[in-house]
């Protein structure tokens, strides 16, 4: 140990404490003048503000605490909805990209260069100001397929009334256990004995046929409950009955997925441009055929490139959604960094809350991708 | 040899396919450009199903017709590789050029043929195209914010002399190539912060600033002619003479007062916005982050467990967190961590906040193009007796910075794309001065117009970022 070693860790670690002394010593003083105490007690008070769109049931009764989880869930349920439509665009553009049609690949192109160009939030504001401004209203919209409505208040689709749901879910879940059990059966035989057992036709008959049980002798009955136009005054109609998806979720999802898309299929053009052609070449000369030459050669080495930035652009995704606070749809920030905030005046708290938030999500899927990226590294020897 | 399979088109017969072909698929195109250009429905006479589905058969059975292996014709040769190799791709072929006939006619309205500029006023934007009177109108705002209008010279001419200044690196002779760099990443920085925060701000600062500029100038052209010998004592002796001849013997002050020079007016932060702050805030992140996010991802490979876990803490951290949130943080949570009579200005602190947050960003491309780069560079840098700074300046960083071009291009462009996020803080660079004129009373309802506007201008500006960077990485590369 010499002092040259130890001379810059110290500086850096007194300027870092320094820093954090003045800023903690700040807020201290600071909160003494305006009579605040530091503490997270004020969760478990009355929140008395109403949020429009929850998927818990939620009331100015409610804690504070309620308010923050219903600000998730409406996180979640956005960047859900935005991966999934992000993922099949992505891919399908992704692989359009790398068509040996002119045209396809030039539309494919022009797609991807013009909405990666464009902010996020200006693309937000053009779908919710601009364009679900010009949809229909309540009263002149034209059903699709006669159940859904479009319309300037939201898109109303219709909605299951269920009985005996748990049932159905139980055989749902029975029917993925016992597909991961087959799958690690298959695996070992093709590895013992070289034989192939058709895993895919396997598991989804198990998917349709374990629920359609469940339907015949579980007693579980699903029926549809398609939205009904209602008049609420003179000019003012709305739908009742089904689900109203509010048109921030609409435009939020919207923009979300089709400016990520842009960068997955970037991602997916790039995995499957560097599996190299000498593969290909090898895997048909040992007499696969096409399909088994993309299924056992091709996308196994492609995902290896494509999974990692992909859970990236999902990670973004998610924080992208805090954007949401420009529309007004009551995702974690609104509800809680906005409305919360300004009710209590706790600054430091929520603001540190919410950060946590986002920060544990995104360390706890970085970590997964660390431990999947080890477990998919080749393996030299 | 002369019978005719239709299904299975080969060379034998090549003009009669050939013509066959050619003639359905110019008769379905001309059926949708007909319909879709002159609103007249050729086909009128069949049922409705068959007359949507009957140009994309025509132009499917065409396709297929002229599809012919090693026709002989070179154009046919080229179509049938690029647009028409299998049924499939026929059909998205069509598809696709269908799609494009039928959104020409409404767009071509929408934006030139319908879309109104003249006038002043919202009265006459009667058509059912494009209101571009509205942009027209509100063009200054949304370049320039509220910034006060006899004073948005100002801001012209700090871009221009920016623009200028930053160009100088073409003009440069052999002789002053070396010290580009430097020029680049310390002194055009200074004069940029100067220019902006003394000349668009204004105030009484501005004239101890143009003092300085003045010296400067005059210093530097006579610095040419003086002897190189004397050059060191030169460049500090003769700039102090020359501020001190103008602030005191000069009394520029005095004139000021007598009313025979006009001072700058101060224009608070607040009031600046539209594009120019876009542009400003950019520039000032782009400057700023990427020093840090060097230091950091230095830090990040650095043996001292402390710098290591710090540099890794933040980097994080940053990276864990949206903007959004940072810049409420910087808002709402920051004063809290200040003295009670220390205030610091709103964009200074989102300049603060965004630099860090892309910051930890660039540290990560800087970070990947270090690990790029082989253990043997480091090696045969130590052998030659090199220390730690010199041995990242004169060998690694090149190489490494090299290598990540096309990254630190994306940050930059992730950057400028995410600035419009500033309206959290309640400045208004140009998406909020949009959101702002679309609520004024007299001007409602021209959302799409400004949408546009605002898409067009960012992607013209990003599209020539990442064309640029492609360049640069192409100018750059070199074999391994």
């Amino acid at each position: 140990m010499n002092i040259k070693k130890i001379l810059p860790q110290l500086l850096t670690l007194l300027v870092v404490i320094l820093i954090f002394g003045f800023f903690s010593y700040n807020a201290q003083v600071n909160m003494e003048n305006r009579g605040i105490t530091f503490g997270y007690g004020f969760l478990s008070q009355e929140s008395s503000f109403d949020v429009q769109f929850s998927l818990i049931e939620f009331d100015g009764s409610h804690s504070y605490f309620r308010a923050y989880l219903v600000g998730l869930l409406n996180t979640i349920l956005v960047s859900v909805i935005g991966i999934i439509f992000a993922t099949v665009i992505g891919i399908v553009v992704g692989i359009a990209r790398l068509s040996n049609n002119y045209l396809i690949k030039r539309t494919a192109a022009v797609y991807v260069e013009f909405f990666r160009n464009i902010p996020l939030l200006l693309q937000i504001f053009f779908w919710y100001f601009a364009a679900l401004r010009a949809l229909p209203l309540p009263q002149d919209a034209e059903p699709m397929f006669g159940v859904f409505f479009l319309t300037i208040k939201g898109f109303f689709v219709p909605a299951f009334v269920w009985n005996n749901l748990n049932i159905f879910i139980y055989s749902l879940i029975a029917a993925i256990i016992s597909i991961i059990f087959i799958r690690i059966y298959a695996k070992r035989k093709q590895e013992n004995e070289g034989i192939q057992t058709p895993v895919l036709s396997i598991s989804i008959g198990l998917l349709l046929i374990l629920p359609i049980l469940s339907f015949l002798f579980g007693g579980v009955n699903a029926s549809v409950e398609v939205p009904v136009i209602k008049q609420l005054s003179q000019s003012g109609f709305t739908y009742e009955g089904g689900i109203k998806l509010p048109p921030e979720l609409i435009s939020l999802a919207l923009a979300l997925s089709l400016y990520t898309a842009t960068f997955i299929a970037e991602c997916v053009r790039a995995g499957v441009q560097g599996v190299s052609k000498g593969q290909k070449e090898a895997a048909a000369s040992i007499g696969l055929t096409p399909n088994q030459v993309l299924k056992l050669v091709v996308m196994p080495q492609a995902l290896r490139i494509i999974i990692p930035p992909t859970t990236n652009q999902y990670l973004n995704l998610t924080k992208n959604s805090s954007l949401a606070a420009a529309i007004a749809y009551p995702d974690l920030v609104l509800v809680f960094a906005g409305t919360a905030l300004m009710q209590t005046g706790r600054a430091i708290e929520i603001v540190s809350i919410t950060m946590l938030t986002y920060l544990s999500l995104s360390i706890s899927i970085s970590l997964f991708m660390n431990w999947y990226n080890k477990k998919i590294a080749i393996k030299e020897k | 040899m002369n019978k005719l399979n239709f299904l299975q088109p080969d060379k034998n017969n090549l003009s009669t396919y050939l013509y066959t072909g050619v003639v359905l698929l110019v008769l379905s195109i001309f059926i949708v450009f007909f319909n879709s250009f002159f609103n007249r429905d050729l086909l009128s006479f069949l049922p409705g199903t068959i007359s949507f589905f009957l140009p994309l058969i025509l132009g499917f059975i065409g396709l297929h017709l002229i599809r012919i292996d090693y026709s002989g014709l070179k154009f046919l040769d080229k179509v049938n590789k690029n647009i028409n190799t299998n049924n499939f791709n026929a059909f998205l072929s069509l598809l696709i050029v269908f799609a494009v006939i039928k959104s020409l006619p409404p767009l071509l309205s929408w934006f030139i043929l319908d879309a109104n500029i003249a006038g002043d006023s919202k009265d006459v934007c009667t058509g059912s195209g494009a209101c571009w009177t509205y942009i027209k109108i509100w063009f200054n705002r949304f370049m320039y914010g509220m910034y006060p209008n006899p004073e948005q010279w100002r801001i012209n001419l700090s871009f221009v002399a920016l623009a200028f200044l930053g160009t100088i690196g073409f003009f440069a002779t052999e002789k002053f190539k070396k010290y580009l760099t430097l020029y680049y990443v310390v002194v055009y920085p200074i004069i940029a912060f100067f220019f902006i925060f003394f000349f668009i701000s204004g105030g009484p600062i501005f004239f101890d600033f143009s003092y300085g500029i003045i010296a400067a100038v005059i210093s530097t052209i006579i610095g040419f002619l003086i002897p190189s010998k004397f050059k060191m004592y030169y460049f500090i002796i003769v700039p102090i003479t020359v501020y001190i001849l103008l602030k005191y013997v000069f009394f520029y002050e005095e004139l000021i007062e007598l009313g025979k020079l006009e001072t700058l007016e101060w224009v608070e932060t607040g009031a600046w916005g539209g594009l120019s702050l876009t542009f400003i805030v950019s520039f000032f992140c782009l400057i700023f982050c990427f020093p840090i996010g060097l230091f950091l991802s230095l830090g990040r490979r650095s043996d001292f467990p402390i710098i290591k876990y710090f540099s890794i803490g933040m980097i994080e951290f940053w990276r864990g967190v949206p903007l959004i949130t940072v810049l409420f943080m910087s808002s709402v949570m920051f004063p809290m961590f200040l003295p009670e009579d220390m205030f610091i200005d709103k964009l200074v602190r989102v300049i603060i906040a965004i630099s860090l947050f892309e910051a930890a960003y660039v540290a990560e491309v800087i970070r990947g193009g270090l690990q790029a780069l082989p253990r043997g560079q480091y090696d045969a840098a130590k052998s030659l007796g090199m220390g730690y700074w010199k041995m990242h300046i004169l060998i690694i960083l090149p190489q490494a910075l090299k290598l990540v071009i096309p990254g630190i291009a994306n940050t930059f462009l992730a950057l400028v794309k995410d600035t419009p996020l500033i309206f959290v803080v309640g400045l208004l660079e140009i998406v909020g001065m949009l959101n702002l004129a679309k609520t004024n009373p007299d001007w409602l309802g021209f959302a799409m117009e400004g949408y546009v506007f605002a898409s067009v201008l960012f992607f013209i500006i990003c599209y020539a970022m990442s064309k640029y960077s492609y360049n640069l990485e192409q100018k750059y590369k070199t074999e391994r």
